[in-house]
């Protein structure tokens, strides 16, 4: 049965075609997160089969999984038991999703909560796991920390000179940055670069603060390997050694970690003028009002956050648990190695959370695909900064004026659609 | 009513082309040219004015440009061989249509492992003491080198389509003809290019035309060696459609594929065009 709603499942996405299949008895745990084939296959087998009834876990890309959202919403009825997604792909689902108030939430924190209301007075998600990017580095590479850097206080100018000590010492560029096609590299600019320089990631994009943060990660690029733009996860070239320093997703670092723990550190991101800013990743869990069995999602929901299933999915996703939960002794490496790199930098004195993009719903990729692009055209196709920054510029004012989007933390909350200056 | 026979036995092909091809076509046809429900060409304005349009489009002929004559002297010269021989014909056909069978994304993936840092061509230059560490060939700073691996691994897995469609073709040529030429003195090469060629234009037609339209539409195998660093119309549709959101530009670039594809089917259509009198 499963493999045959699996193989449904893929055949319906290869060709488009958005036909519901007959209702199964299964719930369909449609998600954003967990996509690599062994995760999973670890949500499968290890977080939900627990669960009586038995679920479907698909993992989907974006596209698609909003497609189908989309195609059930206007059908008015749907297969999709409950909806898995970071806070950016659930924010533009608000009135299709059913309040959740009535589910015991009473144990995880009330600014994650705040974030799961979506502005509104209803709880249309609830948190389910949590994650940030950090920076990794390989042990060989400490011995070129510059003179009176603290690895848990670094500065980007001291990451910079740390870059080129590695460059000049092994003749090699060792930074590494996940700048592939798969790469998490827009999240590096909304999140720790600019805002780290500019204490903004929209309203101050084309600040003279911004032209410089640009100049500084030009400068950090030429201590970074040139492989960087095939790089989708970093925990890759960091066990393969072609890279000794790294920036990546703490669930895309863990690998390197898992399988080798005595041979990396984790560390928190580094610090610009204007603090050391980081990006908090909250996924969270939905429920759709076209959901077959509302209780049976409801059920569901509620299994997730038990403490015993956010230990699995944590052992699953390396995502954290939105709750404070007793950690096992056996917990992998990457866990261990990251859990208080984490704590340092979210509770750095100079923390500066900048959230992921909120309010922009089917816009949020577009919106990325911006400091994508502007990535590319500053720093691989070595164009002008302040014109690529005016003509980008532009493009994202437009787009902030399109999805009618008010700013989100660091930037100062908005009347209208979030101002670029 | 044998009269009606015949339609009626077309009826389901036809409701299956209405349903699966016409009807979605209008749709993106219509997607192109409005925006928010209004009729407008903001779409394609959005679409040229993007930095990588004319990067993906010339990119892409470029591409079609090397890669189709490449193919066509190969596939004829290959069929020629096919055809001449007396033993173990079969065998060979199957041999060079092995790459057939294999997705255009699994043939983009052979090739990666090739060319990767840590790939074979790496581990043997750098086993043969070549080079002293691995070399990234697949770089943005040389796209060339991913444009000439793009180019070998389309060589390598499309040729075969050609091939067979001339094999096809050259098979319905009367021997006679090549045999008075012979009489008459004409050399191979002469006998090659005036009466083996001239004769095969309707099979060069339909093999052109298809390798032509599946050269506009190549995607998954530049997407698995270039990634970004190399956009063809094809990636930028789909990056526009998936990860901007955006279907109105996906549409627009739909169209722009789909338009070329006519002009050069039209293209070759006049040049290979045979008189219906001098048909075998």
């Amino acid at each position: 049965m499963n493999k045959l709603e699996t193989l449904k499942a893929g055949a319906a996405l290869a060709t488009m075609t958005l036909l519901a299949g007959p209702a199964a008895a299964e719930a369909l745990f449609w998600s954003t997160q967990a996509k690599p084939v062994e995760e999973t296959q670890a949500m499968r087998e290890q977080v939900l089969a627990g669960f009586e009834g038995g679920v479907d876990y698909q993992g989907m890309d974006e596209g698609p999984w909003l497609t189908r959202i989309q195609a059930e919403m206007q059908a008015g009825s749907g297969t999709i038991a409950v909806l898995g997604g970071l806070h950016g792909d659930l924010s533009g689902l608000g009135e299709g999703l059913m309040d959740l108030s009535a589910i015991d939430t009473s144990v995880i924190g009330d600014a994650m909560l705040e974030l799961g209301r979506l502005g509104t007075d209803q709880q249309l998600y609830v948190p389910w796991m949590q994650a940030t990017y950090l920076m990794a580095a390989n042990r060989e590479a400490l011995q070129y920390l510059p003179e009176g850097a603290d690895l848990n206080a670094l500065t980007y100018d001291q990451l910079i000179a740390w870059a080129a000590a590695v460059h000049e010492a092994t003749g090699e560029r060792r930074f590494g940055f996940p700048a592939g096609p798969q790469g998490l590299r827009h999240r590096f600019f909304q999140g720790f670069l600019l805002p780290a320089y500019t204490g903004s990631t929209v309203t101050e994009f084309r600040s003279e603060a911004a032209v410089e943060a640009w100049g500084v990660f030009a400068e950090l690029w030429s201590h970074t390997t040139p492989a960087s733009t095939n790089y989708s996860f970093m925990q890759e070239p960091l066990l393969t050694g072609d890279v000794w320093i790294a920036f990546d997703h703490v669930a895309r670092l863990a690998d390197a970690f898992n399988q080798r723990p005595d041979d990396f550190v984790a560390f928190p991101a580094p610090a610009g003028p204007e603090g050391r800013a980081y990006m908090p990743v909250l996924a969270g869990l939905a429920v759709m009002n076209t959901a077959p069995d509302a209780e049976q999602s409801m059920a569901l929901v509620n299994y997730m956050l038990q403490p015993e299933t956010q230990i699995a999915t944590l052992r699953a996703t390396n995502f954290f648990p939105v709750m404070p939960v007793d950690m096992p002794d056996d917990m992998p490496a990457s866990v261990q190695a990251f859990a208080p790199a984490i704590a340092t930098m979210t509770g750095a004195s100079d923390a500066l959370p900048a959230l992921l993009p909120m309010g922009l719903g089917e816009l949020g990729g577009q919106f990325s695909q911006i400091y994508t692009d502007t990535f590319e055209q500053i720093i691989l196709a070595g164009r002008p900064v302040e014109a690529t920054l005016d003509a980008q510029a532009e493009v994202l004012r437009a787009l902030m004026v399109q999805a009618n989007a008010p700013c989100w933390a660091p930037d100062e909350p908005s009347d209208g659609p979030c101002p670029v200056n | 009513m044998p009269r009606a026979l015949p339609y009626l036995l077309l009826l389901p092909a036809t409701l299956f082309l209405v349903v699966f091809f016409l009807y979605p076509f209008v749709n993106v046809a219509w997607d192109s040219v409005t925006r928010g429900g209004e009729m407008t060409l903001a779409n394609y304005q959005r679409m040229a004015s993007h930095w990588k349009f004319p990067t993906a489009f010339w990119n892409t002929l470029l591409l079609a440009g090397i890669v189709v004559p490449i193919q066509l002297a190969m596939a004829l010269t290959m069929a020629s061989i096919v055809t001449k021989l007396q033993k173990g014909r079969s065998t060979l056909l199957y041999i060079f249509a092995i790459p057939l069978g294999i997705s255009d994304l699994a043939a983009g993936l052979i090739w990666l492992a090739i060319f990767e840092q840590s790939g074979f061509l790496n581990s043997m230059l750098y086993g043969l003491g070549v080079i002293e560490r691995p070399i990234l060939f697949l770089s943005y700073q040389n796209t060339w080198v991913i444009l000439l691996a793009i180019v070998l691994a389309e060589v390598w897995r499309a040729t075969a389509i050609m091939m067979v469609i001339l094999v096809a073709g050259m098979g319905l040529i009367p021997k006679e003809y090549g045999e008075a030429a012979e009489v008459f003195g004409a050399s191979r090469w002469q006998r090659f290019t005036r009466v083996t060629l001239p004769m095969l234009k309707p099979s060069l037609q339909t093999a052109l035309i298809l390798r032509v339209i599946l050269a506009f539409e190549v995607f998954a195998v530049v997407v698995a060696l270039g990634g970004t660093q190399f956009p063809v119309l094809m990636s930028e549709t789909y990056q526009w459609q998936f990860t901007m959101q955006d279907r109105g530009v996906a549409a627009a670039y739909a169209m722009v594929i789909l338009g070329i594809s006519v002009a050069f089917t039209l293209v070759i259509l006049r040049l290979l065009h045979v008189p219906k009198e001098a048909r075998i």
